[in-house]
């Protein structure tokens, strides 16, 4: 129904034109879902916005054909290509915070859509339908929600309205760019198990893109791997994953963290004949002198590196009137958690649950309501009544999120690096704070020249790198790790979660290992700690928990982690529509 | 929406006193009021005497409080320079400013929001080029160079429209309107355009900046998906979430247009409460002074108050709370 | 290096406007005239004996009747045009710029720590700003002159009058200052990189200075130069109004209040010689603003 031939994208800029998509084909069938796998600058939202027409200036298609059904889509004149919008071809964008109208009750904005495609079908009908679908969608009570306007739907719900509108005017072809992203797990799975079914029973077709390779194994029938805006392997999902042909697909499997088993180190496919990562002398001098400061120290007091008892903090809500405050909102509510000294205690939750709360409570970053914190037996005073010379400051340390804003654009990663061992007075001279700076960089595997350079000159995930070089000169015995990888690619992840590994074990590290993903979570920790809603759900040691979960929650959230388990089984045989079925219920 | 609405109206309050503080300390601390008010010849018991009946003898906050008591009560005191009552100077003078103001905001909003709708959708025309350099040089040229100008053309030069004074006037009751008779309209046009014209090329440049901010938007790109009529997009969708930032610059404005009808009026002599004030300065008449100063205080928090009401009629996400 | 490739970001932008250029020429040229004004002028115009009734209104040297010694002709008072608009820039622009610097200190600073130190102390700043923003500019500058006259002696009046200027000025266009050194330093504090910083126990006056500042001079910088256009724009409404500069000290904006007098008559050099040549100024700074504006604006690249 929809078939890509030798589609090339432009983009001419003042430095030479960049060909951002380069001889890509396609095809998708009715009640087919055909997913667009790959990393960041592979292509593929670029793909997208070439079928719906709606190429961002000053992009151009320079080659190639895009047919849906009889209609060549190219040919079209502008007025044509516009009127086939929504008519027969519709989308869905990833962030459902964003793409409704928020002026606008959902009623409106589907009655408006199908009216314009349909202007004879009358106001009247066009409710009913718009009634009928959002029902189809799973919102119950629809007839009288509908008069409701976006910001009163969470998340999930929205993205259901926008998926309603996307198919409000019934066409053929949906292009799904990252529909479930921005969403929770739990939210997640059922959102795909929607898409699924409105595929299957409305025999839509659709392009599904992400760069989730557990969301391809789930909904997908067929998949399309591309790379650097070319495509590298395509065919039935269950064969091109299970059995990969291309050595950047198999680096690809390889660096997605299983559920179902823990790896040692994630296995780095060498693609491209990429050369082995050369060990410089400079990273031994930085070992050595890691190691140095290890020695020295005497053996510490306590058996926890850090412990947390009956952690409450709370922040103020909005106001309710002109006098009264809000009610207090409780980010955390009485959590104990201790972290063995030398081990990793992976952290779980979903986005709300208050994890990183706790993270920038033992930072000293927010002011904790109630309970306590120790750090090597030692009481750790809370928030604002930390000094700024307290010894924790320099023996626990940070790693962010976001690698774009955990370094200053403004600063020289020189600059960055040597800011810690000035601050601690670890090292008075200027000079050997450059050295140990260039010395830290080859470490986390950096040429050591970059301490010449800026942060916006970084990918992702050397950025990451350079965040845990420079808590590393700080000498920490803790980090503590806020979803160091989850803005990352998933090759660059497993590159990071590596670089972590190694560093935990040669120098005893204790880390506190944050994420939403319990895949990432198990290559990682040795025990596990399961938070919802601010409160402690769950904690023991990580092998236990991943056998059998204690909590009615903790076992919902493995069950709803996409898993590629279903593919060890598809390398030898395409998956029975019992397994399939058994995947599309959750 | 209620307790919005409440905490804004406290605030405001907030705003009204402190304003009417800066208007009594201007009012008791900046010269002697008594000196204003007596002669070279006056004896110092009199003047004493005054002092007390004047109630200048008594407690600072006392004073302030009867300050604020005679400003609610509408009793503004009495002119130094014409010895006549602040309130009836004022209240002469309002209607010129008011309509003056009035259409040159009018003025403003009409050429300036279809504009920049025009130069955010059609960025790469001759037009928009031409808008934006014409904004350019309106943002640039003092608003007094733009009246001598239009008063060189249009009245030295050809001649068509009168340069100063407001026409002929009607009296409506105690309003004074040159709205309607046509002699009071051509005064009306070159002080108005001369007012409107910086204003519009604010409200043209904000509109076009916050269109192109909408339209590179998820919602947009998802109604451009979905096939919806462009002029839906561009007017509903696009226009209408514009609608927040827009209206508060425009509120802004008002204060603005009034602050710059100073300019307007003494180009003009136009008998508004510009020209008023800017006398009530050459002659350092503090009640007058200290009067106007509380007078814009007022309209400009009541305007806001207003547009914090308009948010809420614009914005469902200020207006209805609570889960669907 | 990031900012040298900002910096041809900058290049390429000014490569393609002819008009930007023009306007950083024509401005670079004003500022000098008006600096070396004492030495370049011809005359001292504000030294009587200098020049003489006999020499009055004699028009620009390409008309009929000029004296070549007054390439731009002479006012009423046999004043050369050419030293009173260089003399007028250079006081115009002293009162510009000096109003601007004072408005960034106390903006900026303000602005800074409202930011940084947030809670009650943000509060009281914003709702001062919102009170400031309730006067608009040319009102706080008539106020603050209006109060001067009020309390300083006569004789005073003359020496403080540039200084009142300035402090009246810079009074009306500080709010722009504050709010934005306010947002950016909001929106910095929340950037991990300063989360980062605080974390580690780095002295806030360190992370205000190293962390916060270097990424809020680019805004400020757009707001400096508008906001200097709108500093000699007010100067000279002031003086037109009368409220400003004197005649026998000229500004750009008195020599126009001045000119006005001889609209009808057909001494159009008076009047139109000095608009012009300020409102070429300020359309330069204005187009510079703009130009800044879009180099500090990544998205609009």
């Amino acid at each position: 129904m929809l078939a890509v031939e030798g589609l090339t994208v432009e983009f001419p800029g003042r430095r030479g034109v960049l060909r951002a998509v380069e001889d890509v084909g396609l095809s998708v069938a009715p009640g087919e879902i055909h997913g667009l796998v790959g990393e960041s600058g592979a292509g593929k939202s670029t793909i997208a916005a070439a079928i719906t027409g709606l190429l961002p200036e000053p992009g151009r298609v320079a080659a190639g054909a895009i047919r849906l059904g009889e209609t060549d889509l190219l040919a079209l004149p502008p007025a044509a290509r516009h009127a086939a919008r929504g008519k027969r071809i519709s989308m869905i964008f990833q962030d459902p915070q964003t793409s409704l109208n928020p002026l606008m009750t959902i009623e409106a904005q589907l009655v408006e859509t199908i009216l314009a495609h349909e202007p004879d079908l009358g106001d009247r009908a066009a409710r009913a339908r718009a009634a009928a679908l959002l029902a189809e969608t799973g919102i119950r009570d629809a007839e009288r929600r509908m008069a409701a306007y976006p910001h009163q739907f969470s998340g999930g719900m929205r993205q259901r309205v926008a998926i309603a509108l996307a198919l409000c005017t019934r066409p053929e072809l949906v292009v799904a760019d990252e529909p479930t992203t921005a969403l929770d797990v739990a939210v997640q799975s059922q959102v795909l198990a929607l898409i699924r079914r409105l595929v299957d029973e409305r025999g839509l077709g659709m392009v599904l893109i992400t760069h989730d390779i557990g969301v391809i194994a789930q909904v997908t029938d067929r998949v399309t791997v591309l790379r650097h805006g070319r495509v590298v392997e395509a065919g039935p999902t269950g064969a091109v994953l299970g059995r990969p042909q291309a050595a950047y697909t198999r680096s690809l499997m390889a660096s997605v963290p299983r559920l179902e088993r823990r790896l040692d180190r994630f296995p780095l496919v060498a693609i491209d004949g990429a050369p082995a990562i050369v060990r410089p002398d400079a990273a031994d001098a930085a070992e050595r002198w890691l190691r140095a400061h290890r020695d020295a120290t005497a053996a510490p007091p306590a058996a926890e590196a850090l412990a947390v008892e009956g952690l409450r903090v709370a922040f103020d809500g909005p106001r309710r009137g002109l006098f009264r405050k809000g009610e207090p909102i409780r980010a955390v509510t009485d959590v104990s958690l201790a972290l063995p000294r030398g081990s990793v205690l992976g952290l779980v939750g979903e986005s709300g649950s208050g994890k990183s709360t706790l993270a920038k409570a033992i930072m000293g970053l927010v002011q904790p309501t109630g309970g306590t914190m120790r750090h090597d037996g030692a009481m750790l005073p809370p928030g604002r009544s930390r000094p700024r010379s307290h010894p924790a400051r320099r023996a626990i340390q940070m790693v962010f999120q976001d690698p774009y804003s955990s370094l200053n654009a403004r600063r020289r990663i020189g600059a960055i690096l040597a800011e810690p061992l000035a601050l601690y007075r670890i090292e008075p001279d200027a000079e050997a704070r450059d050295r140990l700076a260039r010395a830290m960089l080859a470490l986390v595997g950096l040429p050591e020249d970059a301490a010449e350079r800026y942060p916006h000159q970084f990918s992702g995930g050397q950025r990451q790198r350079i965040a845990i070089a420079r808590a590393l000169l700080a000498r920490p015995d803790v980090l503590v790790c806020d979803e160091p990888t989850s803005a990352l690619d998933v090759s660059i992840q497993a590159q990071v979660l590596n670089l972590l590994k190694d560093l935990q074990e040669r120098f005893a590290l204790s880390i506190l290992f944050i994420s939403h993903d319990l895949a990432v979570v198990r290559q990682m920790a040795d025990r596990i700690a399961v938070m919802k809603d601010g409160r402690l759900v769950e904690a023991g040691e990580s092998e236990a928990f991943f056998a059998g979960p204690r909590a009615e929650y903790s076992r919902t959230l493995l069950a709803l982690t996409p898993s590629l388990a279903l593919l060890e089984g598809a390398a030898a045989a395409a998956p029975s529509p019992a397994e399939t079925a058994a995947v599309r219920e959750m | 929406m209620i307790p919005f609405v409440a905490r804004r109206l406290v605030q405001s309050l907030f705003v009204m006193l402190a304003v009417a503080a800066l208007a009594f300390a201007l009012f008791r601390f900046v010269g002697d009021p008594v000196s204003q008010m007596t002669g070279v010849e006056t004896a110092p018991e009199d003047m004493e005497r005054l002092r007390v009946e004047l109630g200048l003898t008594d407690p600072v906050p006392v004073q302030f409080a009867r300050f604020v008591g005679d400003l609610v009560t509408l009793d503004f005191g009495y002119s130094y320079r014409t010895r006549q009552p602040v309130g009836a100077m004022i209240a002469e003078r309002i209607p010129a400013t008011l309509e003056l103001g009035f259409v040159a905001l009018l003025i403003s909003l009409v050429v300036g929001v279809p504009g920049g709708v025009y130069a955010a959708l059609k960025p790469r025309s001759p037009a928009t080029q031409a808008l934006l350099i014409g904004t350019l040089i309106g943002v640039s040229v003092p608003t007094f160079v733009i009246g001598i100008l239009l008063i060189f053309l249009f009245g030295v030069q050809l001649g068509w429209l009168p340069t100063f004074g407001r026409g002929s006037t009607v009296e409506i009751g105690p309003w004074r309107t040159s709205l309607l008779t046509v002699d009071g309209w051509r005064a009306l046009i070159l002080p108005a355009i001369t007012l409107g014209l910086y204003q519009l090329t604010l409200t043209l440049r904000l509109v076009r900046a916050e269109m192109m901010e909408v339209m590179r938007t998820d919602h947009i790109r998802f109604a451009l998906a979905r096939g919806l009529p462009l002029t839906s997009i561009h007017y509903r969708h696009a226009l209408g979430n514009t609608l927040v930032p827009v209206v508060t610059i425009v509120a802004l404005q008002f204060g603005g247009v009034i602050a710059f009808s100073i300019v307007t009026e003494s180009v003009f002599q136009w008998p508004g409460l510009g020209l008023l004030f800017l006398e009530s300065i050459r002659f350092v008449d503090i009640p007058v002074m200290a009067v106007y100063l509380v007078l814009i205080g007022f309209v400009f928090v009541a305007i806001n108050l207003l547009v914090d009401l308009l948010y809420a009629a614009i914005d469902p996400r200020i207006r209805v709370t609570g889960a669907a | 290096m990031r900012a040298l490739i900002r910096d041809s970001d900058a290049l390429h932008l000014l490569a393609r406007s002819p008009l930007v250029i023009a306007s950083a020429l024509v401005a670079i040229v004003i500022l000098a005239g008006a600096a070396l004004a004492p030495w370049i002028a011809p005359t001292d115009p504000y030294d009587l004996a200098s020049f003489s009734l006999v020499d009055a209104l004699r028009p620009p040297a390409f008309q009929d009747g000029a004296d070549p010694r007054f390439l731009l002709g002479t006012d009423d008072q046999g004043r050369d045009m050419v030293s009173a608009i260089l003399h007028g820039a250079r006081l115009s622009l002293v009162i510009g710029l000096s109003a601007m610097a004072f408005a960034a200190v106390l903006g900026v600073g303000l602005g800074l720590a409202a930011g940084w130190i947030g809670g009650r102390f943000d509060a009281v700043v914003m709702r001062i700003a919102d009170v400031q923003l309730a006067l608009p500019a040319i009102l706080t500058a008539l106020l603050i002159d209006g109060i001067a006259r009020g309390v300083l002696p006569r004789d005073a009046q003359e020496e403080t009058r540039v200084a009142v200027l300035i402090v009246a000025i810079g009074l009306s266009l500080w709010v722009n200052f504050a709010r934005t050194a306010r947002a950016s330093t909001f929106r910095a504090r929340n950037e991990d990189y300063v989360q980062a910083a605080i974390a580690m126990g780095v002295h806030p006056a360190r992370i205000l200075a190293v962390e916060i500042l270097p990424n809020v001079v680019g805004p400020l910088l757009v707001i400096a130069t508008v906001d200097l256009a709108s500093a000699i724009l007010l100067e000279a409404t002031l003086s037109f109004l009368g409220v400003g500069l004197p005649a026998d000290a000229p500004s750009l904006g008195t020599l126009i209040r001045i000119g006005m007098q001889f609209l009808l008559s057909g001494e159009w050099w008076i009047l139109w010689v000095p608009t012009a040549f300020l409102v070429v100024l300020v359309v330069a700074i204005n187009v510079l603003g703009d130009f800044l504006r879009d180099v500090f604006n990544p998205r609009l690249r």
